[in-house]
């Protein structure tokens, strides 16, 4: 008989948080820490959601998004987590970028920032200063009309290597682009810029266990490989969740699941009104991506002076198009040094990141598609050989994934590594409006992705469902809150 | 709670919340943005506490009456009067 991972699972909760990417994990440590009973369900068998790592044969750990967040991380794993977690953020200090337009090493905050545009890039500096100005103030209610490109032309006119610099390292953090609105660049930018880039010691791996002890010690009950088949809803309310063939009640739901999953597919469309339904269809899924991960020989050790993060493209100008084009010109590599888990075995990885279309690889046959992943660890090496030379030679372990990959291992639609684009955001807010007790936490509106922004979406739908609870009369076999 | 004892509680909450400030400094009259490294995300965990040790519940919509020293304190005294100081 396959073990029972709802064993422990009572038949009633105050909270079920469906998914435990870090919106779901830091909603469900400050539910249960204000006092609910807060079931959390992950279908994987691991928590983390995107936050993720795997391990090869010679002791190699692949992280797929640990490079790097802003510095806010530290003070949201601070006091939504422990100290203990917060302390392991380091910053990443080179940050480089090799185009045809330009080459350079950055530590990628306002500061080296500006020095770089006005002296390499000879930018006047009131335009700098404007520009930093305008893009920290930005805030989401703000006008959604203006597009990044149009903020870029008002402040550098003309200037595509500009363009470059300050754009390309945010499409690879969360996929958005020159035509999707300027606030979702501007916020996410300026989180960078404040003090840089920053990464966790130790590694995914660490990270989620000082979590996973985080959330048992705030009384969270977990089962994992459980895929939540449906929300149970009933006169505009949520009330149970089924899942594992049980039927567990609760009083409120938060679905760290992709936004379109959660409304057309664990609730039902029948739940929601008309034109609810019709927003939620029209909302845009961000792409998807493929990595490379490549694994050093156990000796073998890459210069540091390679940096943390290169931004490479043989690509003349910046284009989305040909950022997310199968003819890969764009790529970014992480390095991680034996620094990166300074406590285990020395290591040393490169994990090549290109953003991608589903569509591109969704319908390839199975012989098809091994070719292209094929063709893409092949294509990825030649690239490489630039950085460390002779890669080939000293490799020890090497492989691909795709968007189906990464649709595989989250059940996102259409494999979308970075949520949605911008629309999203706002029908993910709505969702309470509509069922109440119902909420999503997840990757929304561009500026919800990555690791900070799911983190701090998470916290704050935690505040807006304890609200909830807090006000409405508790259930009579509901504990008291303190 | 007098106006006295609500701005010594905000100040503890503040504390809690930003560990790195001087807050001997402030200026009650001026924005906390103005003087403190606050954001978005601060401003909700004030809410959050404020709920959790007052069970005070503050509208979205009220969110911006939290702007300076002055105007929470202002903002908060009908509400919190009748609250006992512990």
């Amino acid at each position: 008989m396959p073990k029972d991972f709802l064993k422990h699972a009572k038949d009633e909760y105050d909270v079920v948080v469906i998914g435990s990417g870090l919106g779901g994990l830091t909603a469900a440590n400050m539910l249960a820490r204000s006092g609910y009973r807060v079931l959390l369900l992950e279908q994987h068998y691991k928590l983390g959601g995107m936050a993720t790592w795997f391990k090869r044969p010679g002791g190699h750990i692949f992280d797929i998004s640990l490079h790097g967040f802003p510095y806010g991380m530290l003070k949201s794993c601070r006091r939504y987590w422990t100290q203990e977690i917060a302390d392991s953020i380091v910053q990443l200090k080179n940050i480089r970028f090799d185009n045809p337009m330009f080459s350079l090493t950055t530590t990628f905050n306002r500061h080296d920032f500006t020095k770089l545009l006005t002296d390499k890039f000879n930018v006047a500096a009131e335009a700098v200063e404007g520009f930093f100005d305008k893009a920290r103030k930005m805030d989401f209610q703000d006008d959604q009309q203006l597009t990044t490109r149009q903020l870029f032309d008002e402040f550098f006119p003309g200037r595509e290597d500009v363009i470059r610099l300050l754009m390309e390292p945010i499409t690879y953090a969360n996929g958005s682009t020159l035509e999707d609105p300027a606030i979702s660049y501007g916020i996410v930018f300026s989180n960078f810029m404040s003090k840089g880039v920053f990464t966790f010691q130790g590694g995914t791996d660490r990270l989620i266990q000082l979590m996973e002890a985080e959330i048992n010690r705030s009384g969270v009950d977990v089962g994992i490989r459980c895929d939540v088949k449906k929300i149970n809803c009933d006169g505009g309310r949520v009330r149970s969740v089924e899942v594992g063939g049980r039927k567990i009640k609760t009083r409120a739901v938060v679905s760290n699941a992709n936004l379109k999953h959660t409304i057309l597919n664990l609730v039902g469309e029948e739940y929601f009104d008309r034109q609810f339904v019709e927003e939620a269809r029209a909302v845009r899924l961000n792409n998807s991506s493929t990595q490379v991960y490549m694994a050093l020989k156990p000796d073998e050790r890459i210069e540091e002076s390679t940096g943390d993060l290169l931004f490479s493209s043989t690509a003349p100008t910046f284009r989305t198009e040909s950022l997310l084009s199968r003819d890969i010109t764009s790529r970014t590599y992480s390095f991680y040094y034996p620094r990166t888990r300074p406590a285990g075995r020395p290591r040393s990885l490169i994990v090549s990141s290109t953003n991608a279309n589903y569509a591109d690889w969704a319908s390839l046959s199975e012989r098809e598609y091994e070719a292209s992943k094929q063709d893409l660890i092949e294509t990825t090496l030649d690239a490489l050989d630039k950085y460390v030379p002779n890669v080939r030679a000293r490799i020890d372990h090497i492989e691909a994934s795709t968007p189906r990959t990464f649709e595989h291992y989250t059940q996102h639609v259409a494999g979308a590594s970075f949520g949605t684009k911008f629309e999203g955001l706002q029908v993910s807010f709505d969702i309470p409006k509509q069922i109440e007790g119902l909420y999503h936490a997840g990757s929304v509106g561009i500026i919800m992705s990555g690791w900070l922004g799911a983190m701090n979406y998470g916290r704050m739908v935690a505040s807006d469902v304890d609200n909830l609870l807090a006000a409405a009369p508790a259930h009579a076999t509901t504990k008291a809150v303190t | 709670m007098t106006e006295g004892d609500i701005r010594e509680e905000i100040l503890d909450i503040l504390e809690s919340i930003a560990p790195d400030e001087d807050l001997t400094q402030i200026d009650d009259g001026v924005n906390f943005r103005d003087q403190l490294e606050l954001d978005s995300m601060d401003f909700l965990d004030i809410v959050m506490e404020l709920r959790k040790r007052h069970r005070i519940q503050i509208p979205e919509d009220d969110y911006v009456q939290l702007a300076s020293m002055k105007s929470t304190v202002t903002f908060l005294e009908p509400l919190m009067k009748d609250i006992e100081r512990v």
